[in-house]
């Protein structure tokens, strides 16, 4: 005997204790499949057979159905299952995760159950359980339909149920294996005209044929409709025609709208009221044959509620899919599919209000959708409403997919008037899009506890709840506006400690780093000493409005590593922005990469500008007490010095003076005092993003090249990047680069940050570390303290482990790309501010803040 | 770094007996820290000076012992620890001067008896609080006091003056009664960077205080700062994100709400405040209530003796103030019964959180005026749009009635962090504007003492809908 099921379903064994329900489920599930109330029992108890237990074990059982349930995994729930009142949970269940309830029954003699049971020592209950469970069974079998089980299976002997295989049969709507590309077409309403139009648009070739028009798609491609291919407009039969035949030939997938299926009641003979438009259906059917009606009939009735397409990266339903019912089967899927959701109101025109199921969307899933008339279509959450109201004189109109472009054509004219107006006005039209709306609210849940980020770069970055909470109280106090927050800069690795005497740092270690992990060319830039800071420019006020949402007149922003303002005197921040916007025009970057915004990555001097804090509390107090202090200890050693031990001890002090000299001219380097925009300089370094790309394709080359015209058109604030490349497979060239680090450093400067040509580039491993940094010998006594290149300190410091810092600096530029990715692939912004919460986040982590 | 010690008592040299270390040698020490070592510069019969020479080793400190990366005493290399005298050389002194302290001499116990001109060199001592904090804790005791400042950049006076001074203090004393006096005023004279070494520090006080510390007029002060401030993980963590230009955000916000607590004390703002919210709740017989931003918990210990209320949410984004509240609540042993009214989270008012339906009323005292203009159009949704709570209580500073302040400069606000402070005119404006929009009816009652011309301190909002 051949059982069918469907893929997913919640299966419900039926039968007495002893009937050999859990041998049935064990020969033909996975043992993670079948939920045994006898294991729950155990489970909870430690002993499978106590009936005490019996509650708490059917709450762990259901507990643990709902969660397979809901990830959509095929569930057995092997118990008794003999009393209506055991089953009716499950329908309750299978009906809330929409999944069809199938029944089997092993509905076996008394004795064969009996006698199992007497077989096993730790079930001696009398034969009156066994009579009772029987004859429950009995009493149950005719009404389990009635129940809500929707395929029931009654095995009646032993032989029976040996003889039993299970087939399972995937869902109707599972087209996961369809990967496009597809052309997906709005509500047709019968405008034939524009049908045609629009797929000739598309590509597609049109050849009239005897009885259909046969169409050929472009190489590949295939149609999708997303229904309400009737009603309303002027040339219904032969829309059906055309698409019937699509279907038919397998160059379109078409799934059902409501006035389809109202249609479709219609042409059946049902009693169904001719509104809506139904009238021009009917009428124009009327001069059809009966055989093209039934063929009709057929069509309909044949169409799947919506379907999952492309491994489940889209699914398309004529009103739309919440995440939990895609790809299920059940009437309310159906029902959805068809109508959507309404609120239970009506508006002003006696027109139902709908509910924005989209708004809430969480699913990774596009959803493609029609049903109710938008002026534009929008996406919203990765929903998209492509019914853009042709028959009410707007246009039809085809999404490509996976390119995500839109297509349409103008309705040649209204021929139906639409109850509700549809095609906004000008005025009316709101300042932000339904996105940006539902973006100005960012929830909780998207940002707090143990999270799991999937990176395009990076595979999946974990954030771990701890530092998400910290994470949260500096977003919350601190950061500026999110809307604006696209990215945060990661953290940066030093080089390995260098082996030479007397240092931590050289380029060496840096450029055989990179040798080793396969890179051919490094760029070395200058390391600028300054603040890292993040500077978004927008065009103007409109453009930063338009693109980030931003509705208190800002047209840029400047946030430090935290996500902070960087500028606390506003007047000067506009000032600064308004500088850098200028800069930007003029070296003519906003045509040149067609966009309205850039967002760059810089360096802003003076260090002492944003850490006057530090500089008052920790650095300039450690210069001032030594050499305060070392010159009076050195005083009372040399007055003992007669002393050779003394003599010695004064020596070394003198030493820890001239360290400490040294320390104090190093971090007055970085220092200046600004009194106005003049005494700032921003050195910018990457061009990380603008409309529609992030520039992470782009070389380092390109960055310095396009950076350097930028700087070029104000070189009063603007300071373009001194670099170098080195060929690492040339000798020469790298002692080229070491020499160059030599005279930066020697100078005094803070050192350089190496980085392989490419922005993103490949190692042996994986990705390779972004950048390096090496800094100076005199640079490093602001890190590791005046005194550091004393030989005893410096042996212990030549001991670090970079394991750790370069593990978070790829998952933290991991992040950063992808917030970026996300912004400029117009992703909600929780999307966006997931991932730049996670480098806040991250940059929690306890590693050594030297390195 | 350097302690000097100079007596001009004949002979001078039986200085060496009384700190049992030979004017002719140099006498090294190895210490958990680092080391120190006692030498001594000049040796004659009419004057004679020991100088302990103390060298921390930062490296070592913040690396731990036996090259640990983590639980180092310190947390920073580029420190002042090295260069200061600090609670480490109170530390060497007892390993260095141990006998000495304790008042015995092997052969000069006469001498160690009695009291003989001393001067002590400081070189040098970090006070934040000033020369005068110096001379209140050194001349009570009969010392003469003189101290030396070290600018902190010459090149940059506007980073400020710095706490460093080189202190000469000169006095007829015990040796044993000079060097406990330095043993425990030093690390109370540095007291706002201190790192302690040992669990015992209360005895230890005790014990080097005997005869001097009780009647010292500053006593309590002294004790304040000589005992180690306790540092939280919590803490820890927040220091990681925090910026150059506010190194230490909860110590920061700390020191702002002292300021502010401070100036308010005098009119018992904060007492009236809880008083006027608990009053509301009462009228409007909320059962269920969410407290935002609670911070260390103030309000919601009024709230748990109103029996009337059965659940008690505090909310706040603070992860350390929550600590804080757990802790004054002694949460952890509350009666169950009282313990299962209240409940503390973590969250953010900038975020949609469903935790927060659903509830009777909503109390946001001295809130808003901490949120930047964007985070406050997300507060007003999160709160009157998806949490919609019955009844909303919000307070927050009338920025009028800061003239009668008076030690609060014009134009400031009476809390650093404010983001802004409204006048009546202003807050009704919003707030009838935020009633419109999310359809509550809102009534203003104000908190404090009213005054004719510039109202009461603080203003409420009380939305209902």
């Amino acid at each position: 005997m051949t059982i069918t099921i469907p893929e997913l379903s919640l299966v419900v064994l039926i039968g007495p204790s002893g009937c050999g329900k859990s041998s049935f489920a064990g020969e033909h599930f996975k043992s993670t499949e079948v939920l045994s109330s006898d294991f729950c029992r155990g489970l909870v108890s430690d002993d499978e057979n106590s009936q005490e237990a019996t509650n708490d074990a059917f709450d762990v059982l259901h507990y643990v159905a709902r969660k397979r349930l809901a990830a959509g995994r095929q569930t057995v729930v092997d118990a008794t299952n003999v009393q209506p009142e055991a089953r009716k949970p499950l329908v309750a269940l299978a009906r809330e995760f929409h999944v069809l309830p199938v029944a089997i029954v092993l509905n076996l003699p008394e004795k064969v159950c009996h006698e199992r049971n007497q077989s096993r020592p730790d079930r001696q209950f009398g034969p009156h359980v066994i009579r009772n469970q029987s004859q429950q069974l009995r009493r149950s079998l005719r009404g389990l339909e009635r129940e809500g089980f929707r395929h029931v299976f009654v095995l009646s002997s032993p032989e029976e149920v040996s003889s039993v295989t299970i087939v399972r049969q995937p869902l109707w709507n599972n087209l996961k294996h369809e990967h496009g590309p597809f052309d997906i077409i709005g509500d047709v309403h019968g405008c034939y005209e524009e049908l045609t139009a629009l797929l000739v648009q598309l590509g597609y070739k049109i050849n009239e044929g005897p009885t259909a028009p046969s169409v050929t798609p472009p190489a590949g491609r295939r149609a999708i409709f997303v229904g309400d291919l009737v009603d309303r407009g002027p040339r219904i039969p032969e829309v059906l025609r055309l698409v019937m035949k699509m279907v038919e030939d397998g160059t379109a997938f078409c799934v059902p709208g409501n006035h389809d299926m109202k249609l479709m009641r219609k042409l059946k003979g049902r009693d169904v009221q001719l509104t809506h438009g139904l009238a021009d259906s009917v009428e124009q059917l009327d001069r059809e044959t009966p055989e093209f009606k039934q063929t009709v009939i057929k069509f309909l009735d044949d169409l799947v509620s919506h379907y999952v397409f492309d491994e489940g990266k889209l699914v398309v339903a004529h009103a739309g899919m919440r995440e939990e019912m895609q790809g299920r089967g059940s009437g309310k899927v159906r029902d959805f599919a068809l109508y959507g959701e309404t609120t239970g109101e009506t508006d002003e025109f006696g027109l139902p209000v709908r509910y924005n199921w989209a708004a809430e969307y969480r699913g990774k899933a596009m959803v493609v959708y029609g049903h109710t008339p938008v002026a534009e279509p929008e996406w919203l959450n990765r929903t998209i409403n492509i019914d853009t109201g042709c028959v009410f004189g707007g246009k039809l109109t085809a999404l490509r997919y996976p390119e995500r472009e839109l297509m349409s054509v103008s309705a040649l004219r209204t021929y139906y008037e639409s109850a509700r107006p549809f095609l906004s006005q000008e005025e009316t039209a709101p300042a932000l899009t339904a996105q940006q709306q539902l973006d100005d609210l960012l929830d909780i849940e998207d940002v707090i506890g143990k999270r799991i980020i999937n990176t395009r770069l990076h595979r999946n970055i974990t954030i771990r709840e701890e530092n998400a909470i910290t994470a949260l109280e500096v977003m919350s106090r601190f950061a500026v506006n999110p809307k604006w927050l696209i990215c945060l800069p990661p953290t940066m690795s030093p080089c390995e400690t260098s082996k030479r005497d007397g240092l931590l740092e050289h380029p060496e270690e840096a450029l055989a780093y990179y040798l080793h992990e396969g890179v051919h060319k490094v760029v070395c830039q200058q390391k600028h000493m300054g603040s890292r800071a993040v500077v978004v420019v927008c065009r103007d006020a409109d453009a930063a409005r338009k693109r980030f949402g931003i509705m208190e007149g800002e047209a840029g922003v400047c946030y430090t590593r935290t996500g902070r303002r960087f500028f606390n005197d506003a007047p000067l921040e506009l000032e600064f922005l308004e500088k850098v916007r200028k800069a930007v025009e003029m070296a003519g970057i906003w045509e040149e990469l067609k966009t309205d915004w850039v967002c760059l990555d810089c360096e802003l001097m003076p260090w002492s500008a944003k850490a006057q804090e530090l500089l008052r509390q920790q650095y300039a107090p450690t210069g001032a007490s030594a050499r305060a202090a070392l010159p009076v200890a050195i005083a009372a050693l040399r007055a003992a010095a007669e002393n050779p031990e003394i003599a010695a001890l004064a020596e070394q002090y003198q030493q820890r003076k001239e360290a400490a000299g040294l320390y104090v001219e190093a971090y007055r380097r970085y220092c200046w005092t600004v009194h106005s925009l003049a005494d700032l300089k921003l050195a910018p370094f990457h061009l990380l993003a603008s409309e529609g790309a992030v520039h992470t394709a782009k070389d380092h080359l390109w960055h310095m090249e396009t950076i350097g015209r930028i700087c070029q058109a104000d070189t009063g604030l603007l300071l373009a990047t001194p670099f170098q490349v080195v060929d690492l497979t040339d000798r020469a060239d790298q002692e080229k680069g070491i020499k160059w680090w030599e005279e930066l450093t020697a100078t005094g400067g803070e050192g350089m940050v190496v980085k392989p040509l490419e922005f993103v580039a490949k190692g042996r491993k994986g990705m390779v570390q972004p950048a390096v940094k090496v800094r100076g010998r005199e640079y490093l006594r602001i890190i590791y303290g005046p005194e550091y290149t004393l030989p005893e300190n410096l042996l212990r410091l030549k001991s670090r482990g970079l394991g750790a810092k370069r593990s978070l600096a790829l998952r933290e530029f991991a992040l950063g790309l992808e917030a970026l990715e996300r912004f400029v692939h117009q992703e909600p912004l929780r999307r966006v501010h997931e991932c730049v919460f996670g480098v806040l986040a991250l940059e929690s982590e306890p590693v050594d803040p030297r390195l | 770094m350097l302690l000097t010690l100079t007596t001009t008592h004949n002979p001078a040299t039986d200085l060496g007996y009384l700190l049992h270390k030979n004017p002719a040698k140099l006498h090294s020490f190895e210490l958990s820290f680092g080391k120190a070592h006692v030498f001594y510069p000049e040796a004659t019969a009419e004057r004679c000076t020991a100088a302990l020479l103390l060298d921390v080793d930062p490296v070592g400190l913040v690396r731990g012992k036996r090259g640990q990366h983590e639980g180092g005493t310190l947390d920073q290399y580029v420190n002042d620890r090295p260069y200061v005298l600090s609670s480490f050389l109170s530390v060497a002194m007892g390993r260095a001067f141990g006998t000495a302290m304790s008042g015995r001499s092997k052969g000069r116990q006469e001498l160690a008896d009695h009291a003989i001109p001393l001067t002590a060199t400081l070189t040098i001592v970090a006070c934040r609080a000033g020369e005068g904090l110096i001379r209140e804790l050194f001349e009570p005791l009969g010392y003469s006091v003189s101290t030396e400042h070290h600018p902190l950049d010459e090149k940059f006076p506007e980073w400020g003056e710095g706490p460093y001074y080189s202190v000469t203090l000169t006095g007829t004393f015990r040796l044993q009664d000079m060097l406990n006096h330095l043993y425990v005023l030093i690390p109370v004279l540095d007291a706002e960077k201190h790192y302690w070494i040992g669990n015992d520090e209360v005895e230890k006080l005790l014990r080097k205080g005997e005869g001097w510390l009780a009647s010292h007029p500053h006593k309590e002060a002294i004790v304040k700062r000589y005992l180690p401030r306790q540092r939280q993980l919590a803490r820890e963590a927040l220091a990681r994100l925090a910026e150059e230009d506010n190194p230490d955000p909860d110590a920061t916000e700390e020191a702002h709400s002292e300021e502010e607590t401070k100036m308010e004390e005098p009119i018992r703002l904060w007492q009236r405040r809880m008083g006027a919210v608990v009053a509301v709740l009462r009228s409007v017989e909320a059962k269920r209530v969410l407290d935002l931003g609670c911070g260390e918990g103030k309000l919601l210990r009024a709230l748990l003796d109103e029996k009337s209320l059965t659940e008690i949410v505090g909310m706040d984004v603070s992860y350390r103030s929550l600590e804080i509240a757990s802790q004054r609540l002694r949460l952890d042993r509350m009666p169950t019964k009282q313990r299962e009214r209240l409940k503390l989270m973590h969250g953010s008012l900038m975020y949609r959180d469903k935790r927060l339906a659903g509830y009777d009323a909503a109390t946001v005292v001295e809130v808003i005026e901490h949120l930047d203009a964007p985070w406050l159009a997300a507060f007003e949704r999160v709160l009157f749009e998806a949490a919609r709570p019955k009844t909303i209580i919000v307070t927050t500073p009338n920025s009028e009635y800061n003239v009668k302040f008076e030690t609060l400069p014009a134009g400031k606000f009476r809390h650093k962090d404010h983001r802004f402070e409204w006048t009546r005119e202003q807050f009704q404006q919003w707030s009838r504007q935020i009633a419109e929009r999310f359809g509550y009816a809102v009534r203003f009652l104000p908190v404090g003492e009213e005054d004719p011309e510039v109202g009461a301190p603080t203003q409420m909002g009380v939305f209902s809908s």
